[in-house]
């Protein structure tokens, strides 16, 4: 949500728009909100470090058949373990597969997994919080007994358990995912609603005749979106490695696909004579998941000051 | 169910509103709700064993069977019940800690888990005390010198042990300290010369060699555990280092601390006289709860070094589709987890006077 680069003479009407000290109009306050906090996300280097290397890994899985210099499936067992050169940047795995252009392919299937298992549990996380914050009684009961029960188990056992029901493969991985990572957010939502509910705006909104449902998603969800969206992002990083464990295990993306964790687990039988086909995976793991809490720390000073 | 019914007795002891003092009363809820935790957790893993795919019957049997083997065992196993007796079974069979018969080794579950249990309580014990033991100064350290070189290095170990797959570490620790500097032992609990050695005690190697006096083999047996058990313990001192860290800079920022201060404490007898016993409960909070966190990360680790326990139990059993042994593992890590926590609770309630 940077400010667009633009040339001299608009840059300084555009400051000037944004430091106007009475916004003319709601687009004009929320751009002016929104470049505050690009102002002070930019002091924070270790949160902007982060933000670069996920915009470097989304441009690479986004433009990724541009980038990939050999094709990830054509085996060569001719070329079989080649040391990293010029041909193979990063060697050759086990069938003569290109390690870096698997690499790059793989970007694209953990941020797949990262996307779709926050698109998932972040919305059902949110209603079932705020429901159960703003309805209160029975309803928050019970909701939050559910929550509790899957907060019970360590989420990666959570969602081996699900795997193991539902069958191996990377769409299954993704739901059990979901469903262990949902009941953190619904915590999280449901304590903001605590005290968004007692608000005078809340009372005003009920007084005028709105219903619990509108008043839900139209004034208590927003509010909590900023905080969800801190932890969803620091939740990233857990979710990445979660994926790459399962995929380690033979539980989630199965062979011949490029997933991080796969490549890793078939990489894990030639560790000791070819250690970068494990290890350059493993790598590319952790400089993503890193990547994500750097940068979710840095969100959360921003919009979640009192955390900070 | 009993406890259930023990729990809610506890909690619904209204009369006694005068007698006993609140935090008993509040003890009482927190049993109370521990109960229907519990009974959730029984139901959520029910329910996980019935998505199964797989015919049950075919699993157990294999496909070429005849009608009437495959109808007889259809009824043994009770799916011609409704699920709600189904269910009442199953929990019948909890409360026995009989959770059925495990496909892959042909033995009972319970039996299975007792085997492999006391090897990872062995490896989650010796990295939660390397974890604690490093990660509660470096937390104190870094909040006592804050935004010094210390804090700085103390966050970024802190940052990539919370991002780095231990399976992963595990892999590269022991290209590094094993295959290549030859320092600690290879996968596995203990060489193969010394695997029948040993009369199993108390099934912890580490104390049964040195019960039967037997150095060498504790040397070897210490060789092959502080690997794995120094990366397991990775992720839980950036764990314990953070929390005890915010924790400490909470404290050190209140009056008492300038009060001490002023009257001429140094600053580390400060710290750790005064500010430190404030937060010994929180802290020994955190150190519970890692421990149960060391459950998880054990099933990726044990699975790296060979380590024959729990977690490389349940993931043979995962890729098997054997889902008795999955939901009986399932089960017990939640029942764990929520003891732990239930227990950290009432350290909470009974030795912090501020909740009272």
């Amino acid at each position: 949500m940077a400010p667009q680069p633009i040339d001299q003479a608009g840059a300084q009407g555009l400051k000037a728009w944004l430091a106007a000290p009475v916004p003319s109009s709601p687009f004009q306050a929320r751009m002016q909100q929104l470049s505050l906090k690009w102002w002070r996300l930019k002091a924070n280097p270790a949160a902007l470090f982060g933000l670069a290397i996920i915009v470097l890994i989304a441009l690479t899985a986004l433009f990724a058949p541009l980038i990939a210099t050999h094709d990830i499936y054509a085996q060569d067992l001719t070329m079989r373990l080649q040391r990293p050169s010029a041909a193979h940047w990063f060697g050759t795995d086990e069938l003569g597969r290109d390690i870096f252009s698997r690499l790059v392919f793989g970007a694209r299937i953990t941020l797949y997994i990262a996307l779709l298992t926050a698109v998932i549990a972040a919305p059902l996380g949110l209603i079932v919080g705020t429901t159960s914050g703003y309805l209160g009684g029975w309803v928050d009961t019970v909701l939050m007994r559910i929550v509790d029960i899957f907060l019970a188990f360590p989420s990666l056992v959570l969602a081996l358990a699900f795997v193991a029901a539902l069958g191996p493969g990377i769409d299954h991985a993704i739901i059990a995912i979901a469903l262990a990572a949902w009941p953190p957010i619904a915590r999280l939502a449901r304590a903001e609603t605590l005290s968004i509910r007692k608000s005078d705006y809340i009372a005003a909104v009920r007084l005028q005749g709105a219903s619990p449902l509108r008043i839900i998603l139209g004034h208590v969800v927003p509010m909590c979106i900023p905080s969800v969206v801190v932890r969803i992002t620091l939740n990233m990083a857990s979710i990445i490695l979660t994926a790459a464990g399962l995929g380690f295990l033979g539980l989630g993306a199965q062979p011949p696909s490029p997933e991080w964790g796969a490549m890793l687990a078939s990489g894990r039988e030639f560790i000791l004579t070819n250690g970068w086909i494990a290890g350059i995976p493993g790598l590319a793991i952790l400089v993503t998941s890193l990547a994500f809490n750097l940068f979710g720390d840095g969100l959360r000073d921003i919009l979640d000051p009192r955390h900070g | 169910m009993s406890r259930t019914a023990i729990a809610a007795s506890g909690h619904s002891s209204d009369p006694g509103r005068t007698i006993f003092p609140s935090w008993l009363k509040a003890s009482g809820r927190t049993l109370a709700s521990f109960a229907v935790t519990l009974l959730g957790l029984a139901a959520l893993t029910f329910f996980i064993g019935r998505l199964l795919p797989l015919d049950p019957v075919v699993a157990v049997l294999g496909d070429n069977v005849t009608q009437e083997a495959y109808q007889a065992m259809y009824k043994q196993l009770g799916l011609d019940q409704p699920l709600y007796v189904q269910f009442g079974r199953y929990i019948w069979g909890v409360l026995h800690l009989d959770f059925g018969m495990a496909l892959t080794t042909g033995k009972p579950v319970m039996a299975d888990i007792a085997r492999v249990f006391p090897a990872t309580i062995e490896l989650a014990s010796v990295a939660i005390v390397i974890g604690t033991s490093l990660g509660i100064p470096l937390g104190v350290l870094s909040a006592m010198y804050r935004g010094s070189w210390l804090d700085q290095i103390v966050r970024v170990v802190g940052l990539i042990g919370y991002s780095a797959p231990n399976f992963w570490l595990g892999l590269m620790g022991l290209v590094l300290f094993y295959a290549t500097l030859g320092w600690v032992g290879g996968p596995g609990r203990i060489d193969f010369t010394y695997e029948f050695d040993l009369e199993p005690v108390t099934g912890f190697l580490l104390i049964d060699s040195l019960l039967a006096g037997n150095w060498e083999m504790f040397g070897n047996a210490v060789s092959h555990i502080i690997l794995p058990a120094s990366i397991l313990a990775f992720s839980s001192l950036a764990y314990i280092s953070r929390m005890t860290r915010s924790f400490m800079m909470e404290q050190l920022s209140q009056e008492y601390v300038v009060t001490a201060r002023v009257k001429g404490l140094s600053w580390a007898r400060t710290v750790w006289g005064h500010a430190f016993r404030n937060i010994a409960v929180q802290v020994v909070t955190v150190v519970a709860l890692s421990y149960a966190f060391l459950l998880e990360g054990a099933v990726l680790t044990e699975t790296v070094f060979a380590w024959p326990g729990f977690g490389r139990y349940l993931t043979n059993a995962l890729l098997a589709g054997d889902m008795n042994a999955v939901v009986g593992c399932t089960l017990l890590v939640g029942v764990i987890f929520v003891t732990l926590n239930l227990l950290c609770d009432l350290l909470y309630r009974v030795f912090d006077p501020r909740t009272r």
